[in-house]
């Protein structure tokens, strides 16, 4: 899912008119057109080897397949969500073994031939929406063990959507030009220089699970910027962190944090994990502890080694976050955002009670720290929904009970409080349109994680 | 009339007299035993409480009253009781009032559990309304000197063959109901009844959806204070130190209260004892104790705690040989009962007598324990039950009034009203207990069960209130009440063993009871007891045999079911549900159907259910579910029908969602994100229950005969659309996922 | 010293600026109807309608209300005039010990006021903040769709006779 969003820039407009003119009719038939592949009977799910079937299971959830291709109430993997576009809506697909409307009738060679370039059995280009310029790294091993999965899904009868998009965008050619400028095809290459985790976490990380995909930010073309890899990017109204040197989290992150955030959905350090990345850590907690490790290893060296200052920084607000400051409104500059802070956030970020189950104290708050307030506005405005019968956090939503200058005037108190970063700009305005946006709700997974303990915590706060 | 009518009158007045009389008040209804027990049984309640001026009051203005010792829970059977003794009396039903429990103007009637309330006081004041009415045809036909054949009764008065009329106001005079009830009674005849079997809406629906002071939590007496309590952070932990200076500077903070373990604050407003309640939790500091087991492995807990052994049931005939002998062992972890309103009490020390509103389930016994925990003579305390949030059994209720009571003795003469937070009552209430089923049977050669083994491993399932030990607020005190042993609770109804002998004819059965006195976590009586977790596994039990027989599970049954109401309830709940013999549900579907009669002697209950698996999540989800009840005379069958409704959600509820958790030392389980419930996502898509009404059979109680039927039908609906079988309680979207994948 | 507008009505109130709208409503209006479940917005016992919208009242500071309009069950209707949801409940006996039942009508309340005919799905999704224990969502469900159908007759009248809603 998180690939698609990125069409949503309104720059992309004149982008992809552009790609039409200049290389559209430059591409041509030549890399354009693709041939079909013969469609074949739909193999018995006996013929797939359990061991196979098991591993593609936990390569979709690394894929976190499931995300984009099932509805919240629909068949999982049959498809339909909508993606709303500036150009118009794209409906991801039907990936069940549906002979009639899902890809029952593709042999194995047009699955992984969909993995490495983006077209599908008939020949037709797939919009980028699906992921592919990540995932044509995959192995052949990888494809089968997905393609083996998806085969012995329950088949769903659900027909695909038609995309609604405006000329020429609904012209499938244009596809072959955007292709052409940044669809970089080829195998992993190992870095012999690296351990063998390191590698695998590469791998994973930048192919399967696709993590620029969502935080490397885009070109006018809605590529990702090669230049600026995991400098932070845009999802579905959600600002996907920048997992670089311009990592905004006020305490640096390293391979363990990093491993059990993804792993359990949440670290004391860092808060829980929300938005469009928490079908990503519900889907993690269902896979190889190792794969998850392999790619905590590999983007805590994305992250690089924190420079002194940043982990003095770092260890100062562990520090405040463990014994807050005791709150006082009155010499406050804002008192009407400390105001509606400590009546209707401290009773549950200032109790010491441990994550998840506790709100995070703010100070550790990667979304304060942001250049970008749309993720805590986000949060405030619609809180965390509770997991249908699972242990699971719950954040009140205020979007009813805060009108925006509320929000705002609250979120610029949490910015000077919490944060040493200057404060935001025009977040009143960001409010209204956080409410109008209404992003796709994601939620289509039914757990986060498994059911996390709270920490023992015996010490007196 | 002597002195003590005099009294009682005045008691049953209400007001100002209520505390003098007390002493008269217990001379009838409560603490003295029935004077030599007539040799037949009386009916009912009417055993312990044989007056029927003790059922029944007419005032002479022709209003009357019915007294119940029960409290209405929301079951809506105060609505029942109205209809009863308007249908008895004969006349419209409302113009008459009940009233329900309180030690100043009700009968002892113990608690309110077990679904005893229609067979006790259901059953009493059917018998004490007849019995009143044929004392007062009898009056009438004295003084119109007239046959009691010739009268009839009609709209609350006697009217004679000749038109002569007289209302039972007039009647009434002088001792008429101040008698013992009779063994036997006139009753009416089904077929006239006009009331009774009606679904007649429940009289406190309007106030509760208009914001009618409706529950405990509502209640404001004048100069009323509101006190939170600080409870210890685990079971056992030792208040150390506790600097109250900043808690007592806090605006409207009136008082603290300290005594050994136990800690309060009150304040003239209630956010302002909230907000020093925190204050005062920070300043507390306590040593706790390691002191819970694992609760991953409550199986190899309880079947390795000391336990009593007791062998409840057994059958030989050695004619009967098996075949194929099949085992399984089931779990239940502790559950908690859940009210979506933490427990409130409201205390007053007047004059030196405690009166205490509370939703406890026993006025009587609670009043026990408060008086004990005072230190004051039983007729220095009186309970008055108000509704609070729905219990589902013992929950923090009798806690709460306890709080309240201590807290008030400290500020005689000021109502004390005490709320307990979520965390408190979440971590604090006594939990339905953790148990172990172990099965074995064998099948013969033609597929039915030769020989049935069946063993339980559970604590009690009662540590209610009757000593002061098992209240919270006596345990903390500085001089504490010792928790009392524990007992289990005897058959046939049983505690722990409830249900555990089991409804079907077999030709060898072996039924035994491993009761454990030792208990891990706090616990006590949660809607139907053991029989939930035992019908939940003899029933998922009986479908393992059917497939191990590749028998029809609904057939299966039937084969060993000759108790035809059962056979009736089985059947009806087939035929509603659509059952067809080895039909197939659609694909990620399962159907799954299950029985029992609770306490095998209460109502019978027989459900079908559809159940949905994703089969990539593990998400299960009810579709629907059909049940077919037989809780013998229905008297109000919309009432029994949203009993049975509800029993069914909340059951599914527990089965696939719910377990306490704890570390070695905490309650980890304290609010909704730890404890999660059904919310509506998860309710079905319909329920459907049907009644079978036995008219003129006893009244059998319903309140808790869905919850094990319930639970194991969703158990086989799962296996039938998994092909796994579950046996660990709650069956979570995680264990069917782990089952499926596995 | 604030001024709050519960029900219609102005209430100078006396509660500190971050008091909960709920303890407001219940210690100092004497309102019973919204309920305390959590105080912490997870049971939605203490929903009410603020300027239109449901509203977790337990984590509402009063601070936040300054100019709003604060609805209440009371609010709707009474025992002798009950509004079409109250009419809904009581017809369809949609309560077991009640308790929930309150913060439910709003909740409802509040999406029947933007969407007069919701689907079955859509009441589901709107009420799932609100736990109900005794297990009556099959009946509240029900009463919803017939408030529906009462607020829609309610409104019919309305335009014949011109009377009030």
């Amino acid at each position: 899912m998180q690939s698609n969003r990125p069409l949503g820039l309104p720059r992309m407009i004149a982008g992809v008119i552009g790609v039409v003119v200049v290389v559209g009719a430059a591409a041509g038939f030549a890399v354009a057109w693709r041939p079909a592949i013969a469609a074949i009977e739909l193999p018995a799910p006996s013929s797939f080897d359990p061991a196979l079937v098991k591993r593609g299971r936990e390569l979709a959830a690394i894929g976190n397949c499931n995300d984009c291709h099932t509805v919240k109430g629909g068949g999982s993997f049959a498809g339909g969500l909508p993606v709303q576009t500036p150009f118009g809506t794209i409906y991801s697909s039907n990936i069940t073994p549906d002979v009639q409307t899902g890809i029952g009738r593709w042999p194995e060679e047009a699955f992984r031939r969909a993995m490495r370039s983006g077209v599908n059995r008939d020949g037709q280009h797939l919009y980028p929406t699906f992921p592919y310029d990540h995932f044509t790294n995959v192995s052949d091993e990888d494809d089968a063990a997905l393609y083996a999965f998806l085969m012995t899904r329950p088949p769903v009868d659900a027909p695909p959507r038609a995309n609604r998009l405006s000329f020429p965008l609904d012209q499938r050619f244009v596809i072959a030009g955007w292709k052409l400028l940044f669809l970089r095809r080829g195998l992993y290459q190992p870095d012999s220089t690296r351990s063998a985790e390191w590698n695998r976490g590469a791998y994973l990380g930048e192919g399967l699970a696709h993590c620029g995909a969502c935080h490397t930010p885009r070109n006018g073309l809605g590529a990702e910027r090669s230049n600026a890899q995991f400098a932070g990017g845009d999802v579905d109204n959600w600002q996907a962190f920048a997992l670089n040197k311009q990592s905004p989290a006020p305490v640096p992150w390293d391979a363990e944090a990093l491993y059990v955030y993804l792993r359990q959905g949440f670290h004391p350090d860092h808060g829980t994990a929300r938005g469009p990345m928490a079908e990503v850590v519900s889907n993690l907690s269902s896979v190889n502890e190792s794969d998850v490790r392999a790619i905590a290893i590999y983007m805590a060296d994305v992250f690089g080694a924190p420079s002194i200052d940043d982990r003095k920084r770092g260890e100062a607000v562990l520090a405040q976050a463990r014994s807050p400051a005791p709150l006082t409104l009155d010499s406050n500059v804002n008192a009407a955002g400390a105001s509606i802070y400590a009546a209707a956030c401290a009773t549950c970020h200032e109790t010491g009670r441990a994550l998840p189950y506790g709100g995070v104290n703010l100070a550790l708050s990667t979304a304060l720290s942001s250049p970008d307030p749309r993720n805590a506005i986000n949060i405030v405005l619609s809180g965390i929904r509770p997991v249908e019968g699972e242990r699971s956090p719950i954040m009140p939503g205020f979007a009813a009970s805060m009108n925006d200058g509320q929000i705002a005037t609250l979120l610029q108190f949490l910015r000077d409080r919490f944060s040493n970063q200057p404060p935001w700009s025009g977040v009143e305005k960001m409010v209204a349109d956080a409410r109008q946006s209404q992003p796709v709700l994601l939620q289509t997974s039914s757990g986060s994680h498994d059911a996390p303990r709270e920490s023992m915590r015996r010490e007196k706060r | 009339m002597n002195a003590s009518v005099i009294d009682r009158r005045r008691v049953l007045a209400g007001g100002g007299a209520l505390i003098v009389s007390f002493s008269m008040t217990s001379a009838y209804a409560a603490d003295q035993p029935a004077p030599a027990a007539p040799p037949p049984k009386l009916p009912g309640s009417l055993k312990d409480a044989p007056f029927l001026d003790a059922w029944i009051r007419i005032d002479a203005d022709g209003a009357i009253t019915a007294f119940t010792g029960k409290a209405e829970l929301g079951q809506g059977f105060k609505t029942a009781f109205q209809q009863i003794a308007a249908e008895e009396m004969d006349v419209p039903f409302a113009s008459l009032t009940v009233i329900t429990a309180d030690t100043g103007r009700t009968a002892n009637e113990g608690y309110t559990s077990g679904s005893h309330s229609m067979q006790d006081s259901g059953t009493a004041i059917q018998n004490a309304a007849a019995q009143a009415r044929a004392l007062l045809v009898a009056e009438a036909a004295r003084r119109f000197e007239v046959p009691e054949e010739s009268l009839h009764t009609e709209n609350g008065a006697v009217i004679s063959f000749d038109g002569r009329r007289i209302g039972y106001g007039e009647l009434v005079a002088g001792d008429l109901l101040h008698v013992q009830a009779q063994p036997t009674s006139k009753l009416k005849d089904p077929a006239t009844f006009k009331v009774m079997g009606q679904p007649v809406p429940r009289l406190d629906i309007p106030a509760k959806v208009t914001g009618g002071a409706a529950y405990v939590q509502d209640m404001r007496l004048p100069g009323m204070v509101h006190a939170r309590i600080v409870r210890p952070p685990s079971y056992g932990a030792q208040l150390t130190a506790c600097d109250i200076s900043a808690t007592v500077k806090m605006p409207g903070v009136v008082k603290v209260v300290r005594d050994g373990n136990f800690l309060a604050v009150v304040a003239q407003k209630e956010f302002q004892a909230v907000k020093a309640m925190r204050v005062l939790s920070a300043a507390a500091q306590w040593k706790e104790t390691a002191s819970l087991p694992k609760q991953d492995d409550l199986l190899r807990v309880l079947t390795r705690l000391p336990s009593q052994d007791t062998t409840i049931f057994q059958h030989n005939d050695p004619s009967a040989v098996g075949a194929k002998t099949i085992e399984a062992t089931y779990t239940r972890p502790y559950q908690s009962h859940g009210s979506i309103g933490p427990s409130c009490a409201v205390a007053q020390s007047t004059d030196g007598v405690m009166t205490v509103w509370t939703h406890t389930q026993g006025v009587y016994p609670d009043r026990q324990g408060i008086a004990e925990m005072l230190r004051v003579p039983l007729q220095r305390v009186r309970l008055i039950h108000v509704e609070g949030s729905g219990c589902y059994g013992h929950n923090g209720a009798d806690d709460a009034a306890a709080d309240a009571a201590l807290i008030a003795r400290a500020m005689p003469g000021v109502p004390v009203r005490v709320q307990w937070m979520r965390d408190q009552e979440h971590g604090w209430e006594p939990y339905g207990p953790a148990m172990v089923t172990k099965l074995k049977a064998s099948l013969d050669a033609n597929g039915a069960i030769a020989d049935w083994n069946f063993e339980v491993w559970s604590n009690t399932h009662s540590m209610r209130p009757g000593g002061a030990g098992s209240m919270l607020a006596a345990q903390h005190m500085a001089q504490p009440f010792a928790v009392p042993d524990p007992k289990p609770l005897p058959l046939p109804e049983g505690g722990g063993d409830r249900n555990a002998i089991p409804i079907y004819t077999f030709p060898n059965a072996h039924v035994v009871h491993h009761f454990i006195p030792a208990m891990p976590l706090r616990i006590s009586a949660m809607r139907a007891l053991g029989a939930y977790h035992n019908v939940f596994s003899i029933e998922s039990f009986m479908d393992e045999l059917a497939h191990a027989a590749e028998a029809d599970p609904v057939e299966f049954r039937l084969k060993h079911l000759a108790d035809s109401r059962g056979r009736d309830v089985i059947n009806k709940a087939a035929e509603g549900f659509g059952w067809r013999k080895q039909q197939k549900a659609p694909q990620g579907r399962g159907y799954g159907f299950a029985f029992a009669r609770y306490k095998n002697l209460a109502a019978y209950c027989a459900i079908a259910t559809e159940i949905e698996i994703n089969s990539e999540t593990g998400q299960p989800r009810l579709v629907r579910a059909v049940a077919a009840v037989d809780s013998g005379q229905a008297v109000n069958p919309d009432g029994l029908k949203n009993q049975v409704e509800g029993a069914i959600v909340q059951s599914m509820s527990w089965t696939l969602f719910e377990s306490v958790t704890f570390d070695d030392t905490r309650i980890t389980s304290i609010d909704w994100q730890t404890y999660p419930i059904a919310r509506f996502n998860s309710v079905p898509d319909r329920i459907d229950v049907h009644i079978i009404n036995r008219p003129g059979l006893p009244f059998l109680g319903s309140g808790e005969t869905g919850q094990g039927p319930a639970a194991a039908s969703i158990a086989n609906a799962i296996a039938n659309a998994t092909g796994k079988r579950l046996r660990n309680l709650p069956l979570t979207r995680r264990r069917i996922k782990d089952a499926i994948d596995a | 010293m604030m001024t709050l507008k519960v029900n219609g009505r102005d209430h100078q109130i006396e509660s500190d600026p971050d008091t909960p709208l709920l303890y407001v409503l219940r210690d100092e209006i004497k309102l019973n109807a919204a309920k305390f479940g959590c105080g912490l917005g997870q049971c939605g016992a203490c929903t009410v309608i603020v300027d239109g919208k449901a509203v977790l009242s337990c984590v509402t500071p009063l601070l936040l209300l300054e100019g709003k309009q604060v609805t209440t069950l009371e609010g709707l209707g009474t025992i002798e005039a009950p509004a079409p949801i109250q009419r809904a409940f009581i017809e369809e006996q949609a309560a077991q010990c009640g308790y929930c039942i309150a913060g439910m009508m709003m909740r409802a309340q509040a999406l029947l006021q933007r969407n007069s005919r919701p689907t079955d799905e859509q009441i589901r999704a709107e009420l799932e903040p609100n736990l109900c224990r005794c297990g009556t969502h099959m009946r509240i469900l029900r009463a919803v769709h017939r408030a529906a159908r009462l607020m829609e007759t309610a409104d019919a009248s309305s335009t014949i006779d011109g009377s009030v809603r």
